[in-house]
């Protein structure tokens, strides 16, 4: 399906922010990216659809070699990538129609998405898709009225709408609560058994990769330094992937004197308490 | 013990030094205040024509030269707002070819410099040049107060679209959007509720700029302007300089109505 290899990625001063990555993601394969601040997983992502050039390597979807595409033959490709972000990412000012119909742009010539008449198939479509994330009540809403995780099923709607083959996903959770967080996966993960859609996704929180994707990729310093089933996730392994840290500190502790918690094990609390 | 805590001099940390530039700084204004060559008895004859001059504001006349100022007005407002429309048109490509997020280095290169050769000729001296190429009337006004439109708006622009969200930029680029849709989807709506009011406020800048040039010939309310001053018509001068402000205000009012749309 999507298979990267010996990808590397150095910047000016020849820091190498991937260093020689190798896998492979099948149809319908969830796949965790994990790992420190700055190990370069939003670079991994991205490098895949091209929003960063690689500098080296092969990434190739359904056969098709995409790091030497000329500019228009990659929007082609792109339209296939769905990517959702962070912070949404979405055109706050435009409607949550028009931000999910922004997904079909490749597919549109440019006159129908400047006034607005997009195919009918796509609005359908559309309407499909905010049905399918629950926001059927908000569709001529403007997205800055939404709340945040509202505004993520408005990005992933969008990303539907681009009918992908493959979906990128950009910390997905990073601004929302823990709950709004669990029901943001499972929609995700839903929908990629639905559609037999391939994701990888960048997670900040290793207990929410845990439960929801179906592969753990550990990156740090730009290398995979782990590949496997997330039941095989243990201290060990969190060592390699983000360095000593007592991974053990678990919720039933939280007795301790708060003068002996540093801000480190507060985060690991914090997170391993989601 | 109680602790003190002063802010550290960053500058020039040595108090001696602080102090030395404070006695300097104070004996030039002293030095530079003496060498101004002032003479009472020209203030007080001036403090007279002044006084004609505020009197005159307090009876303005629009009836002895209406004619004057209502065609002077009419040439002002078509100027300026066929330049300001004209302005906008042409700024929109010079700025987004001056953004630096979303332009090639060589179009940025071009579109800046077209920027600062429009900016740094004040008007006044535009106007001067171009009358001496069209003749006097309002023609040369036109082209005065556009060229100074682009510059002005372009550069606005380009730093508007500079500064937006990078996330829905970078997110509608990821859906294989053009060019084109990508300035249309993600840009636009950004930018739009201040280059709205900076439009409006272009409008009523060149209203008032056509007052000016109109001083050296570029035709407009100016010229009726300057011939009221020279003929010490200072009723009809207040006159026109009470309807210039009457439309400044009007234009304030209309830019804060229409930005409410927008925004």
């Amino acid at each position: 399906m999507l298979s990267i290899q010996h990808l590397r990625k150095s910047y000016k001063d020849t820091r190498l922010v991937l260093d020689d990555v190798n896998f492979d993601v099948q149809k319908g394969e969830m796949v965790g990216l994990i790992g420190p601040s700055g190990a370069g997983k939003s670079t991994l992502i991205r490098c895949i659809n091209r929003l960063i050039e690689p500098t080296s390597g092969s990434i190739t979807l359904e056969s098709i070699e995409l790091t030497h595409l000329s500019s228009s033959r990659l929007r082609e490709q792109r339209r296939r990538i769905g990517m959702i972000f962070q912070e949404y990412a979405l055109v706050e000012r435009l409607s949550v129609m028009e931000n999910v119909l922004s997904g079909t742009l490749g597919y549109v010539p440019f006159w129908r998405s400047f006034f607005r008449k997009f195919p009918q198939e796509k609005i359908k479509k559309a309407f499909g898709y905010l049905g399918r994330v629950g926001l059927m009540d908000h569709v001529n809403k403007r997205a800055d009225e939404l709340s945040g995780g509202q505004k993520q099923r408005v990005g992933i709607a969008r990303a539907l709408a681009q009918e992908p083959s493959l979906l990128l996903i950009d910390e997905p959770t990073a601004s929302l609560d823990p709950k709004t967080s669990r029901q943001i996966m499972r929609l995700i993960k839903e929908i990629c058994k639905e559609q037999q859609l391939p994701a990888i996704i960048n997670i900040h929180d290793v207990l929410l990769a845990q439960t929801f994707v179906d592969r753990i990729i550990g990156l740090n310093e730009g290398k995979i330094v782990f590949d496997g089933n997330p039941s095989e996730l243990n201290e060990a392994v969190l060592t390699t992937i983000y360095g000593k840290e007592e991974w053990q500190t678990a919720p039933q502790e939280k007795e301790a004197p708060i003068a002996t918690l540093t801000p480190e094990s507060i985060t690991v609390k914090l997170e391993l308490a989601v | 013990m109680m602790r003190t805590w002063h802010r550290p001099h960053y500058i020039i940390p040595q108090a001696k030094w602080r102090w030395l530039l404070w006695v300097c700084f104070i004996l030039y204004l002293i030095v530079a205040t003496a060498s101004i060559d002032l003479h009472w008895s020209r203030v007080l004859e001036g403090f007279e024509r002044g006084w004609r001059f505020v009197d005159a504001f307090l009876h303005p006349n629009f009836t002895t030269r209406w004619s004057d100022i209502q065609s002077g007005m009419i040439e002002s407002l078509t100027m300026s707002l066929t330049s300001t429309f004209v302005g906008i048109l042409l700024s929109i490509p010079v700025g987004i070819g001056a953004a630096s997020n979303i332009s090639t280095k060589s179009i940025y290169a071009l579109c800046r410099f077209f920027i600062s050769i429009s900016r740094s000729m004040q008007e006044v001296i535009v106007a001067i040049f171009l009358v001496a190429l069209f003749g006097f009337g309002t023609f040369a006004g036109f082209l005065t107060l556009t060229f100074a439109t682009i510059g002005f708006l372009a550069k606005l622009l380009a730093e508007e679209i500079e500064g937006i969200h990078k996330a829905p930029l970078e997110a509608i680029r990821a859906t294989g959007a053009s060019w084109l849709q990508t300035l249309h989807y993600a840009i636009m709506p950004q930018v739009m509720p201040r280059l709205v009011g900076l439009w409006l406020y272009r409008l009523d800048i060149n209203f008032r700029e056509s007052a000016v040039i109109g001083i050296v010939g570029a035709g407009g309310i100016g010229a009726t302007l300057n011939t009221a001053i020279e003929r010490y018509e200072y009723d009809s001068a207040a006159a026109v300089l009470l309807l210039i402000i009457a439309i400044v205000f009007l234009c304030e009012y209309v830019s804060g109505y229409l930005r409410k749309w927008f925004i």
